[in-house]
């Protein structure tokens, strides 16, 4: 596994402004692979009926947990953006539970990797959503570590 | 002799009081800094630019889960508005009961090009709305009306009318 990578897409996760806003936690993370958790948060819900959270809030998560599953990837460059998602949703989760979505970067060509995600509340039998996703590639370059490093201080230094 | 009219002023109200009731109802829009330009019944979606919308601060480009979740907004807003509309224009919504909001069952979004750190414009059309299930398109743009920066489309699961 390539630590460095690994600590460094941890580090760009952590500290992307719509990532904090949502309060999203790199729970893990690997080669071509993540796993991102967000708390429940009254600011989220979409139903007040119900207090579910939005389905936006969940597609944020989804997204930005595919995105890292792709920046994560030996073969891949650390710079990519969502080309498509699609997310179905399974159920409403249950509110007060914070959710788990991990994304695995399942194939990649030259230009394209493809993606699919699994959202879960505090039942991991039973999960809240699934998602499709293909994001840009472009192979790995030996230069990113070091550009990736850059990226992660003019995010840390980003006023929020 | 015909009935007088009702004052433009009392209509107004009534529907953009029911459309302040409606959105206000979503805590998530109000996080997000949506709100909606109505005209007669055409609804426009805004998500001014913040800080905290940013998902690569290098570019700085909007986070696409924030794309998502607007064009997500807007398009169960447009749905409710149109589910409710026939019962705004005769006072018959009280905004202290509204009907439950649909449930969106799939969601798919095209990104088109990256959001730039301005203010995001949506309109949603329903494409197809049946007692149980509707399909909603949705598109989004930033300075050109013309230059969609990302669609979407979406099922969702109407909510009963006996609750």
């Amino acid at each position: 596994m390539n630590e460095e990578k690994t600590r460094l897409t941890r580090q760009f996760m952590e500290a992307l402004p719509h990532g904090k806003a949502l309060d999203m936690q790199v729970a893990g993370v690997g080669d071509g692979w993540a796993e991102l958790t967000m708390n429940y948060d009254e600011r989220f819900i979409g139903d007040p009926d119900t207090g579910v959270i939005h389905g936006g809030a969940i597609s944020a998560l989804m997204d930005t947990c595919c995105g890292a599953a792709v920046m994560s990837h030996p073969q891949l460059a650390t710079i990519t953006a969502t080309i498509d998602l699609r997310i179905d949703y399974m159920r409403s989760a249950t509110p007060h539970q914070r959710i788990l979505c991990r994304a695995e970067c399942y194939h990649v060509t030259r230009s394209v990797a493809f993606v699919r995600a699994t959202a879960y509340d505090e039942d991991m039998e039973n999960p809240v959503a699934t998602a499709t996703a293909a994001f840009t590639a472009s192979a790995n370059d030996p230069r990113d570590p070091e550009r990736l490093k850059t990226v992660g201080d003019t995010v840390k230094g980003t006023v929020i | 002799m015909t009935r007088q009219p009702e004052p433009v002023q009392v209509i107004k109200q009534r529907r953009d009081g029911a459309l302040k009731a409606l959105v206000g109802r979503i805590p998530y829009a109000g996080f997000l800094g949506i709100h909606f330009d109505r005209r007669g019944d055409e609804l426009t979606g805004i998500m001014p630019f913040k800080d905290d919308l940013v998902g690569n601060p290098v570019l700085p480009a909007l986070h696409g889960g924030a794309i998502a979740a607007f064009l997500e907004v807007t398009a169960i807003t447009e749905l409710s508005w149109s589910m409710l509309w026939a019962d705004i224009e005769h006072g018959e919504v009280d905004p202290d009961d509204f009907p439950r909001l649909p449930k969106t069952i799939d969601f798919t979004v095209d990104y088109l090009r990256s959001g730039l750190p301005r203010d995001a414009y949506a309109r949603a059309r329903v494409n197809r709305s049946g007692r149980r299930y509707a399909s909603v398109h949705v598109e989004a743009w930033q300075d050109n009306r013309s230059k969609l920066f990302a669609q979407a489309t979406g099922h969702f699961l109407m909510p009963s009318k006996d609750n």
